[in-house]
């Protein structure tokens, strides 16, 4: 088992992807929230930059034929506005040359209203306005040039940035904080599953009777549908103890009572008489012990092994093989009606030829030969059917032979009774049935049917 | 005539050099004879109104000698542009009235930057860029002289001025004085900052161009001449010396103007070539420390208390860029050519 610790965990896991998701977006929302805030602190500074320049222009007056300038305060109070930042302006002729103001000013190569320069290398942005005179004395454009360094542009982008950024991580916080829950909500009905589990005892193998979203359903039926096929497996072991200390009891103490005769016995004849009892007492005992072990593992193989797709030719073609290498059996002759085309059915090919060894171990032993083996496609899938020449048991025993050891109860010489519960097990397990009929031509037939599952059925 | 022509020409090849290159009104030092490090200040403010400060700050700082340069403001801005420009020969701290002037040598990068406590208390019109620092306050005030000006006639505003220069047959006619803007970089900005202030300001020109009021120079030569009863009353006198001289002769009366004061305050910056600005900033921290702040209303540098201040409407004179306004070519030109037609040159 895992160790419990070192198990991933779906908390971590989705923190994984949300700090992932949050780190992506948060890196997106920054940039984004830069490229607007700096295009915001830039419009809301342009407005001023580009007022002060229109002011300045406005200023502007013919005199003597001279152009002048007469700067109004406001214009420079606008600049004020960004208060830490250095300011520069130029007021130029139509030639370029310098009115008033600072001579390292430089008018941009195109026409630009705005542009960005630097003040003595510091970052600055320029606006530029224009005042175009058509009179008699002069004509020409005067451009009014102001600049200002970006501290105070920086300083609000970093501000709308912040702001954003506080706010996203406010959100994505907030969000974390949801998926807590949500993920704490959704893995609910597993913790009352879990404790229901824990609270049950350790015999209670009875559906889980929760009332659970449909996400978690699937997982309580493969539970409920895990234990039913537990419950089973514990019921038939439960009975298969029984059987085998019911069946093995007799035996073992009659083997014990000969050995015990044998002991005390004196006259060897009749000693030699017990020990040939033992004998075959012993071989009986073996045989129902093999039987009971290959009953359970049929059983288990019905429970547990997926079934496969077969040719029952083949299976019924196994038994007689191994039926006719039983040296117990030489020299009976078995008879295979087989048809040409193949007899496809699904099922577990082990257990369906022990069946059919069992059917023919029966006709060998209590029937009459000859003895034949007879496969088929019925209406509903198909037949392994084993057919003596004997009477056959008496019809009001046909209901009851498939019940274990219900022929007679304790060993009889040949057989330990369990044949036909086998048979009857395996042909439940293969959703069919045993059936008995006499045929028109005579004598007594065993059948195993098994049913074909539908088409795409699982 | 010949041989006394001679030392005449010197003189003015004399002038000729100090026009090149600007030279200080007069020089002090304080502290160590023989200091480790040197401060070199140069300012516009007296010598005998900041040497109380300089010499307390000299002992909280023993190894230091300061060079105390007094220059003209109008020199002292040439002098710093100068050095800001070949980038040699700066001083540590410049200290002037002319804020104006200090203003724009900080716009066009001639400072360098301080950050301390005391600067980051100041308000925002004390402050610029963490450049400039207003470290006094001083407000620009009337003087008279009680002798010649009846208490009833005494102006308490501007308009009380104008009343007084008006009639034709006034007292005062020729015997007003203000600051001659073009000599005094400090005149220039009051009368810069009282053109953009108020309409007084024409009625005001006006009268003093009726009443043949003088431009001079400087705030110690008017108001000698207020005492000495050259003039009997000078207009925008900066307060600090009118009061430090009031308190010595009864006859001096100081008058802020209630229609509205304007407040200055003399500005400090450090070069940014400064050979020792550790020193430089030492001393403006210390102007505008407790102790520093009560050296200088001693020396009646801070006026904190006018008369009457609940009355007054205080125009503080902000150390912002709308000063540059000032000092612009075309609109100096056309303040001065409208100054001129009230007070014509030479």
């Amino acid at each position: 088992m895992p160790d419990p610790t070192r198990r991933p965990s779906i908390a971590r896991r989705l923190a994984l992807v949300l700090v992932l998701l949050f780190a992506g977006g948060g890196i997106a929302v920054a940039v984004a929230a830069l490229a607007y805030g700096r295009a915001a602190a830039d419009r809301s500074y342009d407005q001023l930059l580009i007022g002060a320049a229109n002011q300045i222009a406005a200023a502007t007056t013919l005199r003597d034929g001279r152009v002048g300038v007469d700067i109004p305060l406001s214009a420079f109070e606008l600049l004020a506005l960004a208060p830490d930042d250095r300011v520069t302006y130029a007021v130029l002729g139509p030639e370029g040359e310098l009115l008033t103001g600072y001579d390292n000013v430089l008018p941009p190569a195109t026409e630009q209203t705005f542009f960005r320069g630097t003040i003595d290398g510091e970052p600055a942005r320029f606006a530029v306005a224009k005042r175009r005179f058509a009179e008699r004395a002069f004509s020409g454009t005067v451009r009014a040039i102001v600049g200002q360094t970006t501290q105070a542009r920086t300083a609000l982008t970093r501000e709308i940035t912040q702001n954003a950024l506080i706010l996203v991580g406010a959100v994505a916080l907030l969000m974390a904080a949801l998926a807590i829950l949500a993920v704490r909500a959704g893995l609910k009905p597993l913790r009352r599953i879990e404790e229901g589990l824990m609270s049950r005892t350790p015999r209670d193998l009875t559906p889980i009777d929760l009332a659970v979203p449909r996400e978690v359903g699937g997982l309580v039926d493969a539970i409920n549908r895990f234990m039913g096929r537990l419950d089973r497996q514990i019921d038939t072991m439960k009975v298969l103890i029984a059987d085998a200390s019911h069946q093995l009891r007799t035996p073992v103490a009659a083997i014990r009572a000969q050995a015990e005769l044998a002991a005390e016995e004196t006259d060897p004849r009749r000693r030699a008489q017990i020990v040939e009892r033992i004998h075959r007492r012993s071989i009986n005992l073996s045989r129902l012990t093999d039987q009971l072990l290959s009953h359970a593992m049929i059983i288990h193989r019905a429970e547990a092994t997926a079934p496969e797709k077969l040719d029952l030719r083949r299976v019924a073609m196994r038994a007689v093989d191994e039926m006719d290498q039983d040296p117990a059996l030489q020299g009976s002759s078995i008879l295979l009606e087989l048809p040409e085309e193949p007899v496809p059915a699904t099922g577990d090919a082990l257990s369906l030829s022990e069946a059919c060894k069992n059917l023919i171990g029966n006709a060998l032993r209590h029937g009459l030969p000859p003895v034949s083996v007879r496969v088929g496609p019925t209406p509903g899938g198909a037949e392994i059917a084993v057919r003596d020449e004997g009477p056959g048991p008496p019809e009001g025993e046909w209901a009851d032979a498939g019940r274990r050891f219900a022929s007679r109860s304790g060993v009889s010489a040949g057989s330990a009774g369990l044949g036909l519960a086998i048979v009857h097990s395996v042909a439940q397990a293969h959703g069919g049935a045993l059936s008995f009929r006499r045929p028109p031509e005579g004598g007594f037939e065993a059948a195993i049917s098994i049913r074909t599952p539908e088409e795409g059925a699982p | 005539m010949k041989p006394p022509f001679i030392p005449a020409m010197a003189l003015v090849l004399a002038c000729g050099t100090a026009l090149a290159t600007p030279v200080p009104e007069a020089v002090a030092h304080f502290g160590a004879a023989e200091p480790a490090r040197r401060l070199l200040i140069r300012s516009t403010t007296d010598i005998a109104a900041f040497a109380p400060v300089l010499e307390l700050f000299a002992r909280t700082e023993p190894g230091l000698g300061i060079d105390y340069e007094q220059w003209a403001s109008n020199d002292l801005y040439e002098r710093a542009a100068q050095a800001c420009a070949e980038r040699k020969d700066a001083a540590d701290l410049l200290i002037s009235s002319s804020v104006d002037q200090l203003v724009k040598l900080v716009n066009d990068g001639c400072a360098q930057v301080h950050r301390s406590e005391a600067t980051a208390a100041l308000p925002a019109g004390l402050n610029w860029r963490d450049e400039i620092f207003g470290i006094t306050r001083e407000p620009a005030v009337i003087v008279y002289n009680r002798t010649f000006v009846p208490p009833a006639e005494a102006p308490q505003t501007r308009f009380d001025l104008i009343d007084l220069l008006r009639p034709a047959e006034s007292r005062y006619v020729g015997r007003v004085a203000t600051y001659d803007i073009e000599a005094s970089g400090l005149g220039y900005l009051f009368a810069f900052v009282d053109s953009q202030q108020a309409t007084t300001f024409g009625s005001l020109l006006e009268a003093f161009g009726r009443s043949g009021a003088i431009a001079t120079c400087c705030s110690a030569e008017i108001i000698d001449g207020v005492a000495d009863g050259s003039f009997v009353m000078a207009y925008n006198v900066l307060g600090s010396y009118a009061l430090s001289r009031a308190a010595q002769n009864p006859d001096l009366a100081v008058v802020a103007p209630q229609d509205y004061t304007l407040v200055l305050s003399r500005a400090a910056m450090i070069p940014k070539d400064a050979a020792n600005p550790q020193d430089g900033t030492a001393l403006v921290d210390f102007l505008l420390s407790a102790p520093g702040r009560v050296a200088l209303q001693d020396s009646n540098l801070i006026i904190e208390t006018l008369a009457d201040e609940d009355d007054l409407v205080v125009r503080q004179i902000p150390l912002s860029p709308v000063l540059l306004l000032g000092l612009d070519r075309e609109k100096r030109a056309r303040f001065l050519d409208r100054w001129h037609a009230t007070f014509p040159p030479g």
